[in-house]
């Protein structure tokens, strides 16, 4: 990893002229980009780290939602209290990125940007509803987390554009959500499938809102609307459910690997899109998770 | 390649470096100054052999580069026996036997260090998960985890009568 130069910008508008620079790559934690330059994977010529931009990894609250810093590591969302008890489905996703070492960096903007079909905190912001804060040389932009992946390691962001942070929405009273993904062990493994589902209930339980995503059964993370629309109006019942498994299916476009043939990974998508649902319910209506 | 003086404390004490911009802090800690307790297993963070933990952060060192140590403080494995008296940990080690060739251990006694700077009183299952990112490939590891257990009984024994 010889000829790189690194630089460590104190402010956006810093960060965004040494983006400028011909090979500057950004960096948040650097557990994808350091491991891809020693694989040779890619050869930047300048690494912009973003963490010195003051609040660029912090969690802050504002306007009844959260803030979440695009370099704020796994461990720090983990510990966030707040974060925990509002957004279970996607401090659980975040988590489950890595050993624990790797969530002393890792980040949910490198998550995303790294923009791996099978990264495990994209449905749960996607299924959150999640906005990113992008920076350019024109200002600030907004845009949904489902629109930033592209395809396997590609983004819609512009080359000169810095991702800041993500804000989630200010959760209605009965509201949770839940990650859950296959792996064919316990720990420090890649998705088979990774599926998030959101809701919120009425006072009688029937389901208001849903949004259901899944990971590492397409080329990107999927925001699968007709398996959201599945639940919404119901009460959690079998023909719901049901509803919400084939929506998913029909949505997932896998390829066979030696982690899952496409079939497989179809079948488990649907499943586990179900199983989420029932303990995003179970968390909204105030059962221990 | 340009590279940069980098001023950090290491165990307590402050060092200063010359830092490449694609250099990892592992090579920094190896190389520049000389503190070869931190191996280098796999240098894609999947072993946990290089595990240092900076500004209390349990990391791999080799997926840290080293002008990021800038004003951190960072601690390694040479920085864990105090004046040749050593930690708890490293005596439960050597009592359960819960190393052969030795290659992880510097990883794992830092990896444990730092789950029980935050946690005195783990459950076995929250030891086993916490090092799940550091690879053995020659004990397996019971004795690793049932070393980490008992270095936890010393220290809240240690902490009772202090």
């Amino acid at each position: 990893m010889s000829g790189v130069d690194y630089v460590s910008p104190t402010s956006i508008p810093d960060a965004l002229k040494a983006l400028q620079t011909d090979g500057a790559r950004l960096m948040a934690g650097g557990t994808d980009l350091l491991v891809q330059m020693r694989g040779g994977r890619t050869k930047p010529k300048l690494i912009v780290d973003l963490k010195r931009i003051p609040g660029i990894a912090d969690i802050r609250e504002e306007d009844g939602g959260f803030v979440i810093g695009a370099a704020a590591s796994g461990a720090s969302i983990g510990e966030h209290e707040g974060l925990r008890s509002a957004w279970p489905g996607v401090v659980e996703a975040a988590n489950l990125i890595g050993s624990t070492q790797v969530q002393g960096r890792a980040s949910l903007g490198g998550n995303l940007c790294n923009a791996s079909p099978a990264a495990d905190s994209v449905p749960a912001l996607i299924a959150a509803g999640a906005i990113c804060v992008i920076a350019g040389p024109n200002g600030q932009r907004e845009a949904p987390v489902e629109t930033i992946q592209s395809e396997p390691g590609k983004t819609t962001l512009a080359r000169d554009e810095v991702l800041v942070a993500f804000r989630l929405p200010m959760r209605p009273a009965r509201s949770s959500d839940a990650y859950l993904r296959l792996i064919p062990r316990t720990e420090m493994d890649i998705a088979v499938v990774g599926a998030d589902v959101s809701v919120t209930l009425d006072a009688a339980g029937k389901c208001t809102a849903a949004r259901v995503s899944v990971g590492a059964v397409a080329p990107t993370a999927l925001l699968v609307e007709a398996a959201g629309a599945a639940l919404i109006g119901s009460s959690f019942d079998e023909d719901a459910l049901t509803k919400l498994e084939a929506a998913v299916a029909a949505a997932a476009k896998p390829i066979s690997d030696k982690r899952g043939t496409a079939d497989y990974r179809t079948r488990v998508a649907a499943v586990l899109a179900r199983r989420a649902a029932l303990i995003a319910r179970d968390r909204a209506l105030g059962a221990k998770a | 390649m340009s590279r940069t003086v980098v001023r950090a404390t290491v165990n307590g004490e402050p060092v200063e470096f010359l830092g490449g911009g694609g250099q990892s802090l592992l090579d920094a800690l190896r190389d520049e100054l000389r503190l070869t307790g931190s191996k280098e297993g796999c240098g894609t963070g999947d072993c946990g052999a290089c595990s240092v933990i900076v500004d209390g952060r349990l990391v791999c060192a080799c997926l840290m580069l080293a002008p990021e140590a800038e004003g951190k403080r960072i601690e390694t494995i040479e920085g864990m026996a105090d004046n040749g008296h050593l930690h708890p940990l490293q005596h439960q080690f050597l009592e359960h036997a819960a190393l052969q060739c030795g290659f992880c251990t510097p990883g794992l006694l830092m990896a444990s260090k730092a789950l029980l700077d935050r946690n005195p009183d783990p459950t076995e299952t929250e030891v086993r998960y916490w090092l799940a990112g550091n690879m053995c490939r020659c004990t397996g590891y019971d004795k690793v985890v049932r070393a980490v257990m008992d270095a936890a009984a010393d220290l809240r024994q240690a902490e009772k009568t202090a």
